[in-house]
């Protein structure tokens, strides 16, 4: 007889759906971390909404997680989450952007909801390159690499998400890859927890697009294997010279701190105080 | 100020862009973003202050793409948003704009418009944007616009905006001008218990994973988030039931069709015209809001001197109101259309008299300087000679 086991997380999904991603993605790996924080908080999942943006981290949610999902425009996901969150203060709202989202076209949003420590949670999947519309140049790609619209490599510089997110006010800030799928999901556990705007940065494999840009194409386990021998905790980092650092991937729990008012939590004060005048 | 509650002092003499705040609140506008701009900013330095006053929400946003983002967010958390701007804050939110029509996201947003094309004339009265809210976002769709031509119809217009979106899940322009938004004038306010308000239709609970959330006619119920009803929200073309499908002809067309026939076959609803010595009219004024306003003193002035004249005034120019326009065409032999741009509205006008009387279009000298009596009545005149 055939032995079936569920797997641990079907619970949380739509069904019916047809994953989107391409074989290799790292799309499945943050699901996971997402969905297995989830779990072992054990929070009840109608209480979550997720906000999704355009590109492929946009279908991390949308529309496979069995809550209520919101799938909008490219890089303005964190701006519809915070009239959501204002709106419905009871919710914890978790947004799934990409780097474009939040390093180009949204990077106005994201830097104004660290500012206001909006509670909000954006895992961020930064795989470095512009997928789903076919490998164009990030403001994350590293400096010189050839992409479909930098064919002599490129001449920007990139942004650091997480060194963005901190500069901003961001007030829990990690960044983990692929590979490090367990401390992912802890720090996920912690950023839901974490009362205030926390950002999760994660350096995910894009195998089809970036995999070419860096002769891995296709390869998604070496890929992996790179985050593997590219990072260095931020306990380590700290001691480290900026050429020892050099094409390293910093990980770990960069900020967290405490005690730093909470935007919903102002507008319910200034609401008390308002009414007793 | 004493009176924090609007229903405590019956009228007051104050600036249409508070008026429109006020009928907001009245409306039972819980939520409110925005960024500043002239000639709009009064509506957020009021709603700063009430919004707080009324258990609601004021968030002034980074930009006008974000204003949007929350006002569409915030109706999904289930309160009643609104943002007000002028024409630069509306090219910038076009493009959520049409993610509110498509996810069928009850939100006023207001114009107070201003000189243009880009910056322009911040403070100079124009009815310049009077096709964005209809044509402003790509795609095909159908949209609710109001016109108002005074602080007291910034209130009552306000209100109604609310009621509409509500309604019909759908996104409810107010379009203002710099002029109505500023000029200051009596408003009564009617009481609390005055005021009829819809309520969207909610889903009230969940329905499994095909649940009709979408593209009905006669407005699907809106599943609210935090309810556990797993809201399938995208602004992807979709089905009744939100999943998304962008490979089948048969889905958009489905979709297209539905999303506009929500408001189309409710025309006789949404559709507000007011009509002034009509009967025996030969020659009809068609304009709207400010200008309205001078087109009646004229067409009162031209009765006095026996001539028949009448005016038509659309209230809602969103959707088109092609059939009362036709009907009028049938009517009367000439139709001058009188509105401060050079003819954003006159192609339609043409089109529904198809024929039917002769359409003038007579756009003020000096555009933003409105119509000197004369122009018109010379114009009418001459026409009716």
């Amino acid at each position: 007889m055939k032995n079936t086991v569920e797997h641990p997380l079907k619970k949380y999904f739509r069904g019916e759906i047809n994953y989107t991603t391409c074989s290799g993605c790292g799309n499945g790996i943050i699901s996971q971390s997402i969905l297995r924080a989830i779990d072992e908080i054990a929070i009840i999942f109608d209480q979550i909404a997720f906000v999704s943006g355009i590109g492929c981290s946009g279908w991390i949610p949308s529309p496979s997680f069995n809550t209520d999902v919101l799938h909008v425009t490219h890089g303005r996901s964190i701006a519809f989450a915070t009239g959501l969150k204002l709106a419905a203060p009871q919710m914890k709202v978790i947004v799934c952007a990409g780097d474009g989202d939040t390093g180009a076209i949204g990077g106005n949003h994201f830097i104004h909801a660290a500012r206001r420590n909006i509670d909000l949670t954006v895992v961020c999947v930064n795989n470095g390159i512009f997928g789903m519309t076919g490998g164009q140049v990030a403001p994350t790609t590293p400096y010189n690499s050839v992409t479909t619209t930098t064919p002599y490599g490129s001449i920007e510089r990139p942004f650091d998400l997480s060194n963005l997110a901190i500069a901003a006010g961001a007030t829990f800030v990690a960044r983990w890859t692929t590979y490090h799928a367990r401390s992912l999901k802890n720090s996920i556990k912690k950023a839901i927890e974490h009362k205030g705007f926390s950002f999760i940065e994660v350096i995910s494999q894009c195998p089809v697009q970036y995999g070419k840009v860096i002769g891995m194409r296709n390869d998604p386990v070496s890929m992996l294997m790179h985050y593997k021998e590219c990072a260095v905790n931020i306990n380590k980092a700290k001691n480290m010279s900026a050429d020892e650092l050099k094409d390293k991937i910093i990980v770990g729990e960069l900020v967290e701190k405490k005690n730093i008012p909470e935007l919903t939590d102002e507008i319910k004060r200034l609401r008390r105080e308002v009414s007793r005048k | 100020m004493q009176n924090k509650k609007y229903s405590i002092r019956k009228t007051d003499f104050i600036q249409g862009n508070i008026a429109c705040a006020e009928g907001a609140i009245a409306a039972g506008c819980k939520f409110f973003a925005g960024y500043p701009i002239t000639p709009a900013s009064e509506i957020a330095h009021h709603m700063s202050r009430r919004m707080f006053e009324e258990e609601g929400t004021f968030i002034q946003t980074e930009d006008e793409i974000a204003a949007i983002a929350n006002i569409i967010g915030a109706s999904w958390g289930g309160v009643k948003s609104m943002t007000a701007t002028s024409g630069p804050g509306i090219s910038l939110m076009l493009e959520n704009i049409g993610l509110a029509v498509v996810t069928e996201t009850p939100c006023v947003i207001v114009n107070v418009q201003r000189g243009g094309p880009s910056t322009g004339s911040p403070t100079i009265a124009f009815q310049g944007d009077m096709l964005q809210p209809k044509f402003g976002s790509h795609g095909e769709y159908q949209i609710i616009a109001l016109v108002p031509s005074s602080p007291q119809e910034m209130f009552d217009f306000t209100v109604t905006a609310f009621n509409k979106a509500e309604r019909y899940r759908v996104p409810v322009f107010i379009l203002a001008d710099a002029l109505v938004g500023h000029m200051r004038e009596r408003v009564d306010f009617p009481f609390e218990d005055e005021i009829v308000l819809d309520e969207r239709k909610k889903l009230e609970t969940y329905q499994g994973t095909h649940q009709k959330i979408f593209l009905d006619e006669d407005v699907a119920p809106m599943p609210i988030f935090g309810k556990g009803l797993k809201a399938n929200i995208t602004g992807s073309t979709h089905k009744e039931d939100g999943f998304r499908n962008v490979s089948d002809p048969k889905i958009m067309d489905n979709a297209i069709k539905k999303l506009s026939n929500k408001i189309l076959k409710h025309k006789e609803d949404i559709i507000a015209v007011e009509e002034k010595y009509l009967e025996d009219a030969e020659v009809a004024i068609f304009s709207y809001g400010l200008v309205y306003r001078a087109v009646l003193e004229t067409v009162n002035t031209a009765r006095s001197e026996g001539l028949k004249v009448g005016s038509f005034r659309p209230i809602t120019i969103w959707p088109f109101p092609q059939e009362q326009v036709e009907e009028l065409s049938k009517k009367v032999k000439t139709i001058i259309v009188c509105e401060n741009n050079l003819g954003q509205i006159y192609p339609f006008v043409k089109a529904a008299a198809n024929g039917n009387a002769k359409i003038i279009f007579l756009p003020p000298k000096i555009l933003g300087a409105l119509y000197k009596q004369e122009e018109i009545l010379n114009k009418i005149k001459e026409v009716i000679s």
